[in-house]
C-alpha cells in the first residue's frame, strides 16, 4: 500500500482531530496484538492536542506537520445554472409539504424553498406541475462498485475474507466507478450512498460515502467532508466464514474477537495521544497500524460504526460492547429484529437501516415483520430504508411505501412526509452528512429529485436528478442519461433502455 | 400457526361438495381480468366456485356477505416461479426440498438430469412461508425444482390446505430445465454442450419409448439417463407437458426455440432477460415468457440487455407474458413487479393479466383459474384499491371459496411485540395464538 498517510487526520466539521501521523515508509506493522489491560481512555488526550502548536519536551524540534487526508476527494460539482423548480408538491423532509411549492437552486445550494420564492433574473425555470420534488435519495448500505455488475468473480471486491478483522481495508480501494449499477441508482433518484465492505468479517473495513456522479476515479465521487464508517458484522456470517478457518466459530467467539480488538485499539490510541501530548517528536513517533488506526478512529468518534446485525439479542450485546469501550453505534444495518429492541435503539440514538420486507434467507432473518420500520419509527428511532442490493437501491421509494402500508395495517400511521425522511434526512444523519444533504432547506447542497408523481406510487418515476444543483439525470433528455464505460457498444442501435 | 383455521379448512375442503358455503362479495369494483371491470358488482361464491359475477346479482339467503363498496375485487394473484412449500429457510439445506444435492450439499453436477424428480412429495402444506405469502393476495403458485440442467417437475398449488392433495392443482405442471450460465458446470461449460446433453437425453427418451419391452429384457443399448427420467420425459416429448427453460441471453432463447421446434416441444421461457431482443422469434413460435420485471442490471454476460421494459416490449411484439417475483420468501412482491411493469410501459390491464389470467393460460389452467368468471375456482381478493399500488391493503383473501384469516407468523410476531414490556415478551398476548 506504499506510503499511506494517517486516516486519523481525516477531518469532519464536528469532530475535532485527535490523532496524527504522517507519511511513512512502506512499513505496515501487522497487528500489534498485545492484549494489555483495558485502558479505558475515552476522549483522553483529544482536547489537549488539537491543532495547537506543540509545546513541552519536544518543542525544540519542529512538530511533524499534519498531512491532509489520504486519497482526498477530487469531487467538483458539475456545471449548474440557477434553477427554479416550481409548481410541484415539495416534500422537504424537514417537516413541510408544500403543494405548488418552489425550490430555488443557486451555485449548487438550495437558495430558497417555499410557496413562492424570489428568483434571480434569468433563472432556469423547471415546471414541475403535477410532480413531486424531494431531496436526493440516500442509501446507507450499498455495495455498488465493490460488487459491481456484471457480478463475475473478477468483480468480487467486497469481502477481504482473509481474516476476521480487516479493519485496515478501505472500501474505496475496491470501488469500480464504471459499475453500471451507479447509473441505475441515479435513475432511481439516489444522489449519495455509502459503499460498505461485506459482512464476512467482524471488522469488514472502512466504508466510503460517494456522490452518485460519473467519474473516472473513486476520488472524483467521494463526498467531500463525509466521515468514514466502519463496517462491523455480528452473527451468522463471520462464524460461517471462519468457523472452519480458525474461528470465530461461535457468537461468543465473535464477541471475544471484537473485544480483543477494541482493547488493542485503546492502547494504540493512547500511544498516539501520548505522542501528541508530548510534542510529536519525529524520533518518537509510534509505529503505524492501519487496522488499529481505523478502530482508534472509532474510539475517537471520528469514524462512524455501521453494524450489520439481525437478531435483537445480538444488537443488545453490540450496544453493551459499545458502552464497554466508549464508542457509539451510528446505525444497525438489516436489523430484522430491530422492532424487538426499539427501546434500546431509541435510548442510545442508534439509527435502524432496515429492509421493508426481506426475510427467510437464514435463521437470523426469520423473525421479520413487515411492520419493522413503522414500529421502529414509532419508538422515536431514526428509521432508514436501506438496500444492500443493486436493484433495491433503485426503488427505495417503493420499499418505503411498503413499510408505510405495513405500519397502517398495524395501526401505526406514518405520514408520507415522515416516510420521505426514511430515505433522505435519516440516512444523511447516519452518514454524518445531515448538515449538508438530506432535506430541502436553504444552505443545503442542492441534491434534488423531481418525480413524475407521488414517490410512494409504484407508477411514479424519477424525471430529474440534480446533484449540487447540476442536472445529472433527465428522463426526457438522452444526453442526460449517463452510461458507464462498460455499457459502451454492447448493443449498437439498441442501446436505449 | 393457525391450526384451528387449518383444521377447519381441511374439514371444509375434505367435504367440499357438501359444504355449501356461499359468500357474496358485494358492491366492489370487480376487475375480472377477463372482461371489462364491473363497477359496484357482486361476486357470488358457492361451493368454492364462482357462481355469479355482475351488477344486480341476487344474493341467496344465508350467504356470508362481504361489503366491498369502494374496494377492488380481483382474482387471486398467480405466481409462476417459486419454491413455496419446498423450502423454509434458504440457507438451511435440511429444509430444501426443491433441489437435489450431493452429500456435500453441492449441486449434483455429475447427475444433471433429474427429470423424474417431482417436487410434489416434498411439499409442506404447513410451511410458514405460505401464510406470509397468501395474506398479501397471492393465492396460486407454481412450486418448482431448481438447480440442474433438467431439474425435474414442478406443481401448481393453491396456498391453502393441510394435505398435498388439497393444495395441488396440477402435478406435474411442467418440466423445468435450464440453459442459463448457472448450469455450465453440469456439462463442462459450453452452451453447445448444454444442448448436446439435452438432445442426448431427449433422443434417448424417444428411443426408450420405442423399445420399452426390449429395455425391460435388458436388450437395449445403454441410455444416458435413468429409466425413470426417460419415462418422465414422455409427456414433454408428446407436447402435453411444457418444458420450462430458464434462458437469458438472446441467442440462448433462440437456441431454445430451435430445440423445441426440433423435438416438437411445448416451450416456456423462464427469466428471459434479453427476450425483448428476440421478441419476434418468440411471437412467431408462440412461446410465452415468464419475466421478472425488476431486472435491469447487466449482472452477467447473458443478461447484458437487461431492461425494465422487457415485459412491455415483449407484449408489444405479441408475446404472451406472465410476470413473476422470482422469489419464494418475498413472493408477495409480485404486485410490485407488475406495478413496475406499468411504470415501464406495459398497459395496466396487461400487467394485471400478467399476474392473473396470462399465467393461467400459459400453464394451461385458464378453464379454472385466472379470472373471475362463472365456474372458476373462487380465488378472490378484496383490496382497498389498485392491487398493484404498494399503499393498497389486502382486506380479504378467499382461496377455493374459503376466507383466509390475514394472519401469518410475521403478523403474529408484530402483535407479540406491539407493546414492549416484560410480561408480554414470553407469553401470548390477548388476541394472538
Amino acid at each position: 500500500m506504499g506510503s499511506l498517510q494517517s486516516a486519523l487526520s481525516f477531518r469532519t466539521r464536528r469532530q475535532p482531530l485527535c490523532g496524527a501521523a504522517f507519511s511513512f515508509p512502506s512499513q505496515e506493522p501487522k497487528q500489534m496484538k498485545r492484549a494489555l489491560s483495558a485502558l479505558v481512555l475515552v476522549a483522553a488526550g483529544c482536547a489537549h492536542a488539537g491543532a495547537k502548536p506543540a509545546s513541552g519536551p519536544g518543542a525544540a524540534q519542529a512538530p511533524v506537520p499534519r498531512p491532509a487526508a489520504p486519497f482526498p476527494s477530487t469531487y467538483r460539482p458539475f456545471p449548474s445554472e440557477p434553477t427554479l423548480i416550481r409548481g410541484g408538491t415539495v416534500m422537504t423532509a424537514a417537516g413541510q409539504v408544500i403543494a405548488g411549492g418552489e425550490v430555488l437552486m443557486v451555485d449548487g445550494k438550495i437558495a430558497a424553498v417555499g410557496q413562492h420564492v424570489t428568483a434571480p433574473a434569468g433563472v432556469r425555470v423547471v415546471d414541475a406541475t403535477g410532480r413531486y420534488v424531494t431531496p436526493g435519495v440516500i442509501d446507507t448500505h450499498s455495495h455498488l462498485g465493490v460488487y459491481a455488475s456484471p457480478g463475475v468473480q473478477a468483480h468480487s471486491d467486497g469481502n477481504e475474507a482473509t481474516s476476521p478483522n480487516t479493519a485496515e481495508v478501505w472500501a474505496e480501494h475496491s470501488v469500480w466507478p464504471q459499475d453500471p449499477g451507479f447509473t441505475r441508482a441515479l435513475e432511481g433518484g439516489v444522489t449519495t450512498m455509502q459503499i460498505l465492505p461485506g459482512s464476512a468479517n467482524l471488522f469488514g473495513g472502512r466504508s466510503v460515502v460517494l456522490k452518485n456522479v460519473p467519474s473516472r476515479t473513486v476520488q472524483g465521487m467521494k463526498f467531500p467532508g463525509a466521515p468514514y464508517g466502519l463496517k462491523m458484522a455480528c452473527g451468522e456470517n463471520p462464524k460461517r466464514v471462519y468457523g472452519s478457518r480458525g474461528g470465530p466459530s461461535t457468537r461468543m467467539g465473535e464477541m471475544a474477537g471484537f473485544r480483543a480488538a477494541w482493547i488493542n485499539a485503546q492502547e494504540y490510541r493512547e500511544k498516539w495521544d501520548r505522542w501528541d501530548r508530548e510534542g510529536r517528536e519525529a524520533s518518537k513517533i509510534p509505529d503505524r497500524d492501519l487496522e488499529l488506526e481505523t478502530l482508534a478512529g472509532v474510539l475517537r468518534g471520528e469514524i462512524l460504526v455501521h453494524n450489520h446485525c439481525y437478531r435483537a439479542d445480538e444488537m443488545a450485546q453490540m450496544i453493551d460492547m459499545a458502552h464497554e469501550f466508549g464508542y457509539r453505534i451510528r446505525s444497525f444495518h438489516h436489523g430484522v429484529e430491530a422492532y424487538k429492541i426499539r427501546d434500546l435503539l431509541a435510548r442510545d440514538s442508534i439509527a435502524g437501516s432496515l429492509w421493508a420486507d426481506w426475510w427467510g434467507f437464514k435463521m437470523e432473518a426469520l423473525d421479520f415483520t413487515r411492520a419493522n420500520l413503522a414500529l421502529v419509527h414509532q419508538a422515536g428511532v431514526r428509521a432508514i430504508v436501506h438496500s444492500d442490493d443493486p436493484t433495491g437501491i433503485q426503488k427505495l421509494n417503493q420499499e418505503a411505501a411498503k413499510a408505510i402500508e405495513a405500519g397502517r395495517e398495524a395501526g401505526i400511521e406514518v405520514s408520507e412526509n415522515e416516510a420521505i425522511r426514511w430515505m433522505t434526512a435519516n440516512p444523511a444523519w447516519a452518514l454524518g452528512i445531515d448538515d449538508k444533504v438530506g432535506t430541502l432547506e436553504p444552505g443545503k447542497n442542492a441534491d434534488v429529485v423531481v418525480w413524475s408523481g407521488n414517490p410512494f406510487s409504484v407508477y411514479s418515476r424519477v424525471d430529474r436528478v440534480y446533484i449540487d444543483g447540476a442536472l445529472m439525470f433527465d428522463r426526457a433528455d438522452p444526453r442526460r442519461q449517463p452510461r458507464t464505460d462498460f455499457e459502451v457498444g454492447l448493443f449498437p442501435g439498441e442501446a436505449q433502455r | 400457526m393457525n391450526r384451528i383455521f387449518l383444521s377447519a379448512a381441511a374439514l371444509a375442503l375434505a367435504a367440499a361438495p357438501a359444504a355449501a358455503q356461499t359468500v357474496a362479495i358485494e358492491g366492489g369494483d370487480v376487475y375480472t381480468a377477463a372482461g371489462t371491470p364491473i363497477r359496484g358488482g357482486t361476486v357470488l361464491i358457492v361451493n368454492g366456485r364462482i357462481a355469479a359475477v355482475g351488477a344486480g346479482i341476487a344474493v341467496p339467503a344465508g350467504a356470508v356477505r362481504i361489503d366491498a363498496r369502494g374496494k377492488w375485487v380481483t382474482p387471486g394473484l398467480f405466481e409462476s416461479s417459486t419454491e413455496l412449500g419446498l423450502r423454509e429457510v434458504e440457507q438451511l439445506d435440511e429444509t430444501n426440498d426443491a433441489e437435489i444435492q450431493d452429500v456435500t450439499g453441492q449441486r449434483r453436477d455429475n447427475d444433471q438430469v433429474q427429470a423424474a424428480f417431482n417436487v410434489s412429495d416434498g411439499l409442506n402444506p404447513r410451511s410458514m412461508v405460505i401464510p406470509v405469502t397468501r395474506i398479501m393476495g397471492i393465492t396460486t403458485a407454481v412450486a418448482r425444482p431448481a438447480g440442474s440442467l433438467i431439474s425435474g417437475q414442478g406443481v401448481l398449488i393453491d396456498l391453502l390446505g393441510n394435505r398435498v392433495e388439497q393444495m395441488e392443482v396440477v402435478s406435474p405442471i411442467g418440466m423445468f430445465a435450464s440453459m442459463s450460465e448457472n448450469v455450465r458446470g453440469s456439462v463442462g461449460g459450453p452452451r453447445a454442450a448444454v444442448t448436446m446433453r439435452l438432445r442426448e437425453v431427449l433422443d434417448d427418451a424417444r428411443a426408450w419409448a420405442r423399445n420399452r419391452e426390449a429395455f425391460e429384457r435388458n436388450a437395449t443399448r445403454e441410455f444416458s439417463a435413468s429409466r425413470a427420467d426417460l419415462e418422465a420425459l414422455q409427456p414433454v416429448l408428446a407436447g402435453r407437458e411444457p418444458l420450462v427453460v430458464e434462458a437469458h441471453r438472446a441467442a440462448d432463447i433462440q437456441l431454445a426455440i430451435r430445440l423445441a421446434r426440433e423435438y416438437g416441444l411445448k416451450l416456456i421461457i423462464s427469466g428471459g432477460t434479453e427476450a425483448w431482443m428476440v421478441a419476434e422469434d418468440l411471437a412467431a413460435a408462440r412461446v410465452p415468457v415468464i419475466v421478472k420485471v425488476l431486472n435491469n442490471l447487466p449482472q452477467s454476460f447473458e443478461s447484458l440487455g437487461a431492461t425494465y421494459e422487457n415485459a412491455a416490449r415483449l407484449r408489444r411484439a405479441g408475446v404472451q407474458v406472465a410476470i413473476t417475483s422470482g422469489e419464494t420468501w418475498k413472493a408477495y412482491t409480485l404486485r410490485q413487479e407488475a406495478g413496475n411493469a406499468v411504470a415501464y410501459g406495459l398497459p395496466w390491464t396487461e400487467a394485471f393479466r400478467a399476474v392473473t389470467l396470462y399465467p393461467a393460460q400459459i400453464w394451461g389452467v385458464a378453464d379454472r383459474y385466472g379470472s373471475l368468471d362463472v365456474g372458476k375456482v373462487a380465488n378472490v381478493v378484496v383490496w382497498s384499491g389498485d392491487p398493484l399500488e404498494l399503499l393498497t391493503r389486502v382486506e380479504h383473501v378467499f382461496i377455493r371459496g374459503q376466507e383466509v384469516p390475514l394472519v401469518s407468523r410475521e403478523t403474529q410476531l408484530r402483535d407479540r411485540y406491539r407493546v414492549l414490556n416484560d410480561a408480554t415478551r414470553a407469553y401470548s398476548q390477548p388476541g394472538t395464538p
